[in-house]
């Protein structure tokens, strides 16, 4: 009989205490509101918020990673030149771990909570997809500086409010089969494609350009992230007649289908996007894996402009840990972010304000920038909102741990 | 040409499923229970195996030994506290318990690892011999060997031991068991302990032929979940043969129809072949006696 008249007794403790608890929070609510209230407007005075939603964990860590330095070593020569609008830019970044239901998360809280000014876009042409309608429904600029699935920029929004300092699918597909038509006189192209929307993307891409070369394709096979062996598909493509393969994949994945073609012995061209730059392909594909030609914005390799040695010396300085050309591996994403932060900053002073349809405007705006990448000039217009076209693709390999253009 | 690669590749991608799929079989035979983070044993095989060999430089054997310690231990803690709490009280929270334990280990193998895929080097994975013209790497034909093994040693443990008969007198009946002096939950507890030391195994034989990562283990697991049950999780034989047909069945559909529609149509074939053979195919509907 003990237990029936214990739990009232406990309820009762329960009820007694709680008002005392409620009240004891609700002060320490009140003073933190309080404490937040008189600390909010001094600190939006103080700096302009810019936001970053990428892969910050998982497979594809080192992109967002990679990012983030472009983003800051921006943001410190604007700060140290005296800033936008007389305030400093501030960074805050997101962890999207590679899951669209999460980065339209993080998007919103960064948007809502933290008022970001505008934000960036990681590696995943899924995450950033899942978060365009929202951008545009807000109002607020998103920036895609790697992912490069066409329907990003390319959404068909009425007020358009994403821009890409980025590769895009559609020109990327057409500058993979030029190439390969130019270095392999490739004749029938075999297509091994990671089964989700960037893959879908560039499958559509890949066939619109071939069709346009009047090739046939060999076939178009798909595979997932963990995905073992690749042999099955492979083999269809090379029964099939195929004499260059196109991969699209992140590193993982990509580092299979090499792993398999070894095993297969078949010695094949392969022209990738630009998926496995973003680990450590050679690692895990073996030495094969160095075979394979790569699209890029940018390598920090051979020759580089004053403005490359200055960005690459700024690096070295800020991220002690970045000791050879390796460490700056993949530098799309470092040189994408990079000048993408200069060019919101260009877009917001353009705007001379904060307001999200105004630095839409400020954008289109934009006169000329001398960035990492190129020159460039006008580099957005309501009618073309990715900054980077087809001639501003390089084609590079892996050597050892480093990127390095082909020849 | 197609069809010998297709077979060669199945068979050493079931034997992956079949040997882990091992796991679930060793404690559903003896508790009726299963651990969720079967996947993420896999994981933390091919995980510690790299910590341990490469990164701290520990010479192979030891490095190997000292994983499956750790795993044993491992499969202990989750039946401890995940399983038996839930367990004893008739609850079947212990599904959702396993699962939650394999994503903070996943997780807690993420901090630590670190968040980048490596590779485990071996010399069993560089160089492919060729078998009917299809190119192979020797421990790709070292895994059905080891799944088989295990599967043969499984079974007559269980069916052919007086210790192995006092496992499966556990499931039977656990309070008879008991008074016949069968130690219940020590049995149980091994059981556990056991099942995560397969997949540890499993994860290192795979590690060198896909690569190692804090999340790897997660999709490993859900297929060879699917081929326990398909092989009629009572049975380990029926369980390592269920792993076959599966790897067959995908790596054929992926050849001969096409990649697009390779899950859509081994999931598909797993469902109708529940459907028509509840107790999997080669499954014994269970017989209680009373």
């Amino acid at each position: 009989m003990a237990k029936p008249t214990s739990i009232p007794q406990a309820r009762n403790q329960v009820g007694a205490t709680a008002p005392v608890r409620s009240f004891a929070r609700r002060v320490a609510a009140a003073t933190l509101g309080a404490a937040l209230l008189m600390a909010a407007p001094l600190r939006a005075e103080d700096t302009i918020k810019v936001g970053l939603v990428a892969a910050l964990s998982g497979q594809s860590a080192k992109s967002g990673e990679a990012v983030t330095r472009g983003l800051e070593v921006a943001i410190g020569e604007i700060n140290a030149a005296g800033g936008v609008l007389g305030k400093k830019i501030e960074l805050v970044r997101r962890d999207d771990e590679s899951n669209p239901a999460k980065g339209v998360l993080a998007a919103r809280e960064l948007v809502q909570k933290e008022k970001v000014v505008a934000f960036f876009g990681g590696i995943d042409t899924p995450v950033s997809l899942a978060i365009v309608p929202f951008a545009n429904q807000a109002k607020v600029p998103f920036i895609s500086v790697w992912a490069a699935g066409t329907g990003i920029t390319r959404n068909g929004a009425a007020e358009n409010y994403v821009f890409r300092v980025s590769a895009v699918d559609q020109l990327v597909d057409g500058a993979m089969l030029d190439y390969a038509i130019k270095k392999y006189k490739t004749a029938k192209p075999g297509l091994m494609l990671i089964n989700n929307p960037w893959g879908e993307s560039n499958e559509k891409g890949l066939k619109d350009a071939s069709e346009a070369h009047k090739l046939t394709l060999a076939g178009a096979e798909k595979f997932d992230n963990a995905d073992v062996d690749m042999v099955p598909q492979l083999t269809r493509l090379k029964d099939a007649g195929a004499d260059t393969i196109f991969l699209v994949a992140n590193v993982q994945p990509a580092a299979q289908v090499v792993k398999s073609l070894d095993r297969m012995g078949w010695n094949v061209p392969v022209v990738s996007h630009w998926g496995p730059a973003g680990g450590r392909f050679t690692e895990l594909g073996g030495p094969s894996a160095e075979k394979v030609d790569m699209v890029q914005t940018f390598s920090f390799s051979g020759k580089l402009s004053p403005k490359g040695e200055a960005v690459l010396a700024a690096l070295k300085s800020k991220y002690p840990q970045i000791s050879s050309l390796a460490d700056v591996t993949p530098a799309v994403g470092i040189a994408n972010a990079y000048d993408a932060m200069h060019m919101v900053a260009l877009a917001i002073a353009k705007a001379g304000t904060t307001d999200g349809p105004a630095v839409r405007k400020g954008f289109y705006d934009i006169g000329s920038y001398d960035g990492l990448i190129k020159r460039y000039n006008k580099p957005f217009s309501p009618e073309n909102q990715d900054a980077l076209g087809k001639d501003d693709y390089i084609f590079t390999h892996f050597q050892g741990a480093e990127i390095v253009p082909v020849n | 040409m197609l069809i010998v690669s297709a077979i060669v590749s199945g068979l050493s991608l079931g034997a992956m499923y079949g040997l882990i799929a091992l796991g679930y079989h060793v404690t559903y035979a003896v508790s009726s229970t299963v651990n969720f983070s079967q996947g993420s044993a896999v994981m933390l095989g091919a995980v510690l195996l790299y910590t341990l060999w490469i990164t701290l430089g520990w010479p192979l054997g030891p490095a190997v030994a000292a994983t499956l310690v750790l795993a044993a231990l491992f499969g202990l803690v989750v039946e401890r506290l995940l399983v038996r709490p839930f367990a004893v009280r008739g609850s079947n929270a212990w599904l959702m318990a396993t699962v939650a334990g394999g994503i903070i280990l996943d997780n807690a193998a993420m901090f630590l690892f670190g968040k980048e895929p490596r590779s485990l080097p071996s010399s069993l994975a560089t160089s492919p011999i060729h078998v009917f013209g299809a190119g192979i790497y020797p421990l790709q034909l070292i895994i059905p060997v080891v799944g088989v093994a295990m599967a043969v040693g499984l079974q007559i443990l269980l069916n052919r031991t007086t210790r192995g008969k006092r496992l499966l007198a556990v499931v039977q009946n656990p309070t008879a068991a008991r008074l016949m002096g069968i130690d219940v939950t020590r049995t149980i507890a091994v059981s556990f302990a056991a099942s995560a030391v397969l997949a540890a195994v499993a994860g290192m034989l795979i590690a060198p032929l896909f690569s190692v990562s804090s999340d790897m283990g997660l999709v490993f697991g859900i297929k060879a979940f699917a081929v326990a049950i398909l092989g009629g999780i009572g049975s380990a034989l029926g369980v390592m043969a269920a792993g076959f047909v599966y790897g067959l069945v995908e790596a054929l559909v992926t050849s001969l129809l096409g990649s697009s529609y390779t899950q859509i149509l081994v999931f598909s074939a797993v469902i109708v072949a529940l459907a028509l053979l509840p107790n999997g195919l080669f499954g014994r509907a269970a017989v209680k006696k009373v």
